[in-house]
């Protein structure tokens, strides 16, 4: 019996060896492939998904969301609660602490007064930073002595977690970005593009445009992690190309993002290197309306902007009429499969939040047609409606994807069916997500009547995520166009509902608020229309262990924890 | 081959005596060429594809943009000859895409677009570089200047440049043109004034040759203008190296194209095009080869018989191979 037992442990033991023998950078190299190649290394000035998690690599926030979308404390040493005392009675503060012995990679002691810069850094007026919205309602930042930052808000905040927590909003070093605030914000290259982080990597190259290559960082708090020496962010190419590299040929471990038909990618599936993992979020594909006119006539700095209200889409019934020619269901059936559900819904989940929203499910093509006659178009005799001379046709722009190229030419059709002209336009995706303020091509600066893309929001709060579209945060040239509210969309009562959201505690009279104001954006309004609720699907090697799918924050969130399992 | 050539430098000095009528310059032409079987069929497959892209929608006539989800992945009417349960239709005789857009009117209706591009910008091509080469083979002191800015042009690399006019011009000219043909003037302009390079130094080659040669002089000794002398003594001599290059022109003209609207940089993604059908394609090849075939191969042949096309006009407008 003893020796049976013994036996048995040796064999466990043997059979755990590889995690419990790992030492840092003993498994070698590892890949990743995002076909948006990262233009930048800070999300504060950028809000693509691409570059917010590359970043994610080296710079850290105090929490972060796991595959459940609870909160897992990452620089603080635990979550702050009610409790445990971390959260004020009357929700007006919070108050974290600290790891003790935190260094960054330089080496340096990170310290509270590296979180309240953060803060400053982003709240600067004149910096137009992405995550502003994050540090909404946001008063002072104390720091009473080197591990305990306390955050005061104007009013109750019932979800306090927004600043510091997740992907979108993590610490940067004050001595490295302290000559960089402001307008000077994007001028500092070396930070941007090489930021010293607490993270498990720290960036050895970083071409912008093409490929990161990163390297274990030597103060990481876990001297057994991260396992990997290397780590590759190659980017570019497409989503087709990501696939194969992971699940055909193998030469990568996780591809980001696979927007493929079903078809592809079951088929992808068979070259046995790898698998596609899909996990459902808030992602949902939207066609934005442009409130603003995008007219190439209007001079540069006034274009897409709210001086010049849109002459066509400031009707709500031909916004109305648009959704309604649409069918969410074979656009789902056609682009995602089980990988995505039709919804007329901006905030899909939790459920809690999720409004019972169902109108736009069914197409109605009499119905659109009806209602655009009511708005006084008239069908022309080249099947194109007008009025006062004007012809009803919109240019309607997303960035280059064969699913959504597909979805493109689909609702192209339709709107045909109701006296809509579509020019359709497709911009390399880098590009289009890209953020540069100089290119006319970017999803921020609009300059089309409609565009298609994905958007979701970290954590399970939707408060900043609705919070984005209020008057005045929308992308202009004095912001160096950057900006969350794409659409221009600009109601008081919205904006004082964003107030009455921050002022609420109880979750039920929050969940009716966050219901109410996804209504109005969505079928009260007709400013965004929701298509799909898209899963969120990653290819991932066989041989990579430790790869926790988490939709809530960052792809590559848990980084520190991968290995390799041969 | 009409008469034979003497062979003792005796008879040379003698002019033989006529045996025939005269014969037309592009008779000879047209003898020499099709003994070229390349150059015939390349000639033939040429003239076939310019009218089925021109008139094959009158005969097929559906939308090639029409999408039919219902019928979506039909595979071409062959593909029932090896697998009995494929899905397979008459009326999509080489299948549909996964949006049920009808294949064979694509191919039509992308040849249309593709082949246009093709003959706009080997046209501009020609005039450019014909013009470039004849004002510096024929002027001194123009010589100089231009051929420093031909090398200059030589060293542009079309792809990034064409990325760059698309993002600085596509704005302007959709405003003046609408997008579709907008961007097509934007493309062949850029092919245009990107590839007239190699026939400007063709040219000017020839010209620096051909206007020592006595028969210029004598043109000139009788007082023929400058422009008498290039439009009536020399363009007719280049005539030869020039047509060559431009059916290579041509086919460089549809590759640019191609390789433009797979990048998703060219025409708006709704119109069909040889380039945009083969780009579409690509996730589903092993599925679905055919679709990545039809328009490769339809690339492929007509660049191939442009070609030969070039290659047997080369020979039958030399008069010195002629004969042989």
């Amino acid at each position: 019996m003893k020796m049976k037992s013994t036996l048995l442990g040796a064999a466990v033991a043997f059979a755990l060896a590889p995690a419990a023998m790992a030492e840092r950078g003993s498994d070698g190299h590892v890949g990743v492939i995002y076909w948006q190649a990262p233009s930048i290394l800070s999300p504060y000035l950028s809000g693509g998904t691409k570059d917010i998690e590359a970043s994610s690599l080296v710079i850290e926030p105090l929490g972060r969301f796991d595959e459940n979308g609870n909160m897992v404390p990452f620089l603080a040493r635990e979550i702050p609660t009610i409790e445990n005392g971390g959260v004020a009675e009357d929700l007006t503060s919070i108050t974290w602490k600290l790891k003790e012995g935190l260094v960054w990679s330089d080496g340096t002691p990170f310290t509270s007064a590296d979180v309240k810069f953060t803060a400053d850094y982003c709240m600067h007026p004149e910096g137009g930073c992405a995550q502003l919205s994050k540090f909404e309602g946001v008063e002072s930042i104390e720091t009473p002595d080197d591990l305990t930052v306390v955050i005061n808000f104007k009013r109750p905040q019932p979800y306090p977690y927004s600043a510091f927590m997740g992907a979108q909003s993590p610490i940067i070093q004050k001595a490295q970005y302290e000559n960089c605030m402001g307008a000077k914000a994007q001028e500092c290259t070396d930070a941007n593009f090489g930021p010293i982080g607490t993270g498990p990597f720290m960036v050895e190259e970083f071409k912008p445009n093409d490929v990161i290559q990163y390297v274990a960082n030597p103060n990481y708090r876990d001297p057994a992690k991260p396992a990997f020496a290397t780590l590759t962010l190659k980017g570019g190419g497409d989503a087709t190309g990501a696939g194969r590299a992971v699940m055909e040929t193998g030469e990568y471990d996780i591809a980001w993002n696979l927007q493929l038909a079903p078809d592809v990618l079951a088929k992808m599936e068979e070259g046995g290197m790898g698998k596609a993992e899909s996990a459902f979020g808030t992602l949902v594909e939207r066609i934005e309306m442009n409130m603003t006119d995008p007219s190439p006539d209007l001079p540069e700095g006034e274009r897409a902007t709210v001086a010049h209200p849109h002459p066509i889409l400031s009707d709500i019934r031909v916004r109305k009429a648009l959704s309604m020619a649409i069918d969410r269901e074979l656009l789902t059936e056609i682009g995602y499969g089980q990988a995505g559900t039709p919804t007329c819904n901006l905030v899909p989940a939790p459920e809690i939040y999720a409004s019972d929203n169902t109108d736009c499910l069914v197409q109605d093509i009499d119905g659109a047609n009806a209602l655009l006659d009511e708005a006084g178009w008239t069908m022309g005799s080249d099947g194109v409606r007008t009025k006062d001379g004007m012809r009803l046709s919109l240019l309607y722009q997303t960035s280059t994807n064969a699913v959504r190229q597909d979805f493109q030419a689909l609702i192209k059709q339709w709107w045909e069916e109701i006296g809509v002209e579509t020019e359709l336009r497709n911009v390399n995706a880098s590009v289009f997500f890209g953020g540069d303020p100089g290119s006319p091509d970017t999803f921020q600066k609009f300059y089309a009547d409609v565009e298609m893309y994905a958007n979701n929001f970290d954590g399970a709060d939707p408060q900043p995520y609705l919070a984005q579209y209020r008057c005045g945060n929308e992308p202009k040239p004095s912001s160096q166009w950057a900006g969350e509210n794409i659409n221009r969309f600009c109601d008081p009562a919205y904006d004082a509902m964003i107030d009455e959201l921050a002022a609420t505690g109880e979750l039920e009279a929050r969940a009716a608020l966050a219901k109410k104001m996804n209504d109005m954006l969505t079928k009260d309004t007709y400013t965004i229309v929701p298509l799909v609720n898209r899963g969120r699907v990653t290819g991932v090697s066989n041989t990579l262990g430790g790869f926790k799918h988490s939709t809530w924050d960052s792809l590559l969130w848990n980084a520190a924890d991968w290995y390799r399992t041969e | 081959m009409t008469d034979p050539m003497p062979n003792t430098p005796l008879n040379a000095l003698q002019d033989p005596e006529i045996t025939q009528p005269a014969r037309s310059q592009w008779r000879d032409v047209w003898d020499q060429f099709k003994h070229h079987k390349g150059a015939l069929l390349g000639g033939g497959f040429l003239i076939f594809v310019t009218l089925a892209v021109l008139f094959g929608d009158m005969i097929w006539q559906i939308d090639p943009k029409k999408l039919d989800i219902r019928n979506k992945d039909v595979r071409p009417i062959y593909t029932a000859i090896w697998n009995s349960d494929a899905k397979v239709s008459w009326g999509n005789p080489l299948g549909t895409d996964n949006l049920g857009r009808d294949q064979l009117a694509q191919v039509i209706a992308g040849g249309r677009a593709s082949m246009a591009v093709g003959w706009a910008a080997m046209i501009l091509t020609m005039l450019i570089g014909t013009t470039i080469g004849v004002l510096a083979g024929f002027f001194k002191r123009l010589d100089g200047p231009l051929m420093r800015f031909t090398d200059l042009v030589l060293s542009l690399p079309i792809l990034p440049l064409l990325l760059v006019a698309v993002t600085l011009f596509r704005q302007p000219l959709r405003a003046n043109f609408g997008p579709e043909m907008g961007m097509f003037i934007l493309i062949v302009g850029v092919i245009g004034v990107t590839s007239w390079m190699q026939a400007a130094r063709i040219v000017r080659g020839d010209i620096l040759a051909l206007k020592e040669r006595e028969f210029v002089l004598a043109a000139r000794a009788a007082g023929t203008t400058s422009r008498g002398i290039i439009f009536r003594h020399l363009l007719p001599n280049v005539l030869s190296p020039l047509m060559v290059s431009a059916t290579l022109g041509l086919a460089t003209a549809i590759i640019t194209e191609s390789a433009l609207s797979f990048l998703g940089v060219g025409f708006p993604s709704d119109f069909p095009t040889w380039g945009k059908m083969l780009a579409d394609a690509v996730p589903r090849m092993q599925e679905y080869p055919e679709r990545v075939m039809l328009p490769g191969l339809m690339i492929s042949l007509t660049v191939l018989s442009v070609n030969y096309l070039g290659d047997g006009l080369r020979d039958a407008l030399d008069p010195r191979i002629r004969g042989r």
